[in-house]
């Protein structure tokens, strides 16, 4: 039962992720490789802030929040202005940089020996031990990421979001400063990631680096793409199915490294098929950069 | 309204000049066509006037203020808006959708009202409001629900312009507006070139088709090798022999 418990609270974290993401790839149009750096801004912040500080989880959420908007200020304001292929780069730059900032950065970060220790969320008084408490506590993140994605893209602000991933000379002819609405959508994008990170470390109260590579932010867009971009329930879709699934492996029987080496070909045997057979995704409005 | 004028204009393209020293200054009202050949200039002018490239040299004035370096969404704010010679529109979402991006200072384009629907609301009934009325002056009321991708050309062509006008523009920068499109829309359009210039609205169009320019134009500017070599009434400037060997023979 905890193992399943266990499932869905990845489910709710990777929905929080993928959410966040598809306001950039799906509503805007814009892909971004870095967020897997966002979602480790917002749990080391909350760590450190936690473990060494005696801060408590809420205000260590909302400071890695905050860490991951400022920083996200860093990639979006130089490369948003130049062509998507640019950003594209310069949010792998990113992604590089931060990592090796995580690895590298030992008096901060403890570097590869990550942080062990960091404790359980204390909400209101009341800690949260169980894992069904973290499946309320997780599912709370997920809807609210989910809710403030459907806010921003449902009026005018995500009207003017679509018009940019169609045609960005478009809404710079309607007197839209593109420029602003992208590097608002990045911010609040890498703030929702980083809100997820958060919750990462007080789960597992332990990170290192490893979980925070260019390798998990091309899971999370590959669950935008599966889900469906652009869509309200693509990210949720796409997190349950790329996070059950492969766990359907580990009842085959086979050993942990094959198992793992497996997984990687199963995301990169499912991406292909959905290319092929519903560039859409599952549940989505637009196909990936139709 | 003020008048949009531009200096010494200058735009090299790979070794290739496109506008070499244009000073223009446009009419305040009317409609004003810009003709010439491929390759005269008249759109790489436009994307100057409105921000979308930079000149080499020379300066673009709105009024007393200088425009040449404002981004294009500045410039649109000023109320110079335009369409271009290729379709730009979103096509995957509703026609209204297309006309409501289009309209000026909503509260729910800032994040925080976005988030917590401020003012959200009524802004959007009243922005409804006026892309219907939009729509309907040029005949698209009952398409605002269909997707702008399944209209035809000429219909979209017809959007681009609505759009245009739901910035607030009182200046309208068309490129080929007519083009391509079939001969009874394009007399509609010309029909609405006329209405928009009895509303007040300077209406500047870069064409092709002379039979159209005689029709709506009450000026028109000739340019050839990237620049201005006659500038006057139809009636004067289309029959002169100079200009009938440059571009019109």
């Amino acid at each position: 039962m905890n193992y399943l418990l266990h499932v869905v609270v990845l489910v709710g974290l990777y929905t929080c992720l993928a959410a966040s993401l598809d306001l950039l790839v799906g509503q805007t149009g814009i892909l971004s490789l870095a967020h897997a750096a966002f979602y480790g801004f917002g749990a080391y912040t909350s760590a450190i802030l936690s473990v060494r500080l005696g801060v408590p989880f809420v205000y260590g959420v909302v400071a890695g929040m905050a860490v991951a908007a400022l920083l996200s200020f860093v990639v979006s304001l130089p490369s948003l202005r130049v062509h998507d292929d640019y950003f594209v780069l310069a949010t792998f730059a990113f992604q590089m940089i931060s990592f090796n900032i995580l690895n590298n950065w030992t008096a901060l970060t403890r570097g590869p020996l990550g942080i062990a220790g960091i404790p359980v969320p204390v909400i209101f008084g009341w800690s949260i031990r169980s894992r069904f408490g973290f499946v309320a506590l997780t599912a709370l993140f997920a809807v609210f990421a989910c809710v403030v994605v459907a806010r921003i893209t449902a009026g005018p602000f995500g009207r003017v979001l679509r018009a940019i991933r169609e045609d960005e000379v478009f809404a710079q002819a309607l007197g839209k400063n593109t420029l602003r609405f992208k590097v608002v959508a990045f911010a609040v994008s890498a703030a929702l990631a980083a809100s997820a990170g958060s919750l990462y470390a007080h789960y597992i109260t332990y990170i290192d680096p490893k979980s925070f590579t260019v390798m998990e932010s091309i899971l999370v867009i590959s669950m935008v793409i599966i889900g469906g971009a652009g869509s309200r329930w693509g990210p949720p879709i796409g997190a349950a199915v790329l996070v059950t699934l492969p766990e359907a492996l580990r009842f085959i029987g086979l050993p942990d490294p094959v198992a793992a080496n497996l997984r990687q070909i199963f995301y990169g045997t499912l991406l292909i098929i959905m290319m092929m057979f519903r560039p859409r995704g599952l549940a989505g409005r637009y196909a990936f950069k139709e | 309204m003020e008048i949009l004028r531009c200096e010494n204009l200058r735009k090299t393209f790979n070794g290739s000049q496109a506008l070499t020293g244009l000073s223009l200054e446009l009419p305040t009202s009317g409609i004003t066509a810009i003709i010439g050949p491929n390759g005269a200039g008249k759109t790489t002018l436009l994307n100057i006037l409105t921000g979308f490239i930079q000149p080499d040299d020379g300066r673009c004035f709105f009024g007393c203020r200088e425009i040449t370096r404002l981004p294009p969404h500045r410039i649109v704010r000023l109320g110079v808006g335009r369409t271009f010679q290729d379709l730009r529109l979103t096509l995957q979402v509703s026609v209204l959708e297309n006309v409501l991006v289009a309209c000026p200072n909503q509260r729910g384009e800032r994040l925080l009202p976005a988030l917590l629907r401020v003012g959200v609301a009524a802004d959007d009934v009243r922005n409804q409001a006026e892309a219907i009325r939009l729509l309907r002056f040029v005949g698209l009321e009952q398409k605002g629900e269909e997707l702008a991708g399944e209209l035809s050309y000429g219909q979209q062509k017809l959007l681009t312009l609505v759009c245009c006008l739901a910035t607030g523009a009182q200046i309208l920068l068309l490129d080929e507006p007519v083009a391509g499109i079939h001969p009874e829309m394009a007399a509609r359009l010309l029909d609405l070139l006329r209405e928009l210039r009895d509303t007040g609205k300077l209406v500047v169009f870069v064409e092709h088709d002379i039979a159209s320019v005689r029709q709506v134009a009450d000026s028109v500017i000739v340019m050839d090798q990237g620049n201005v070599i006659a500038q006057g009434p139809p009636s004067e400037i289309l029959d002169r022999p100079e200009i009938i060997e440059a571009y019109l023979a």
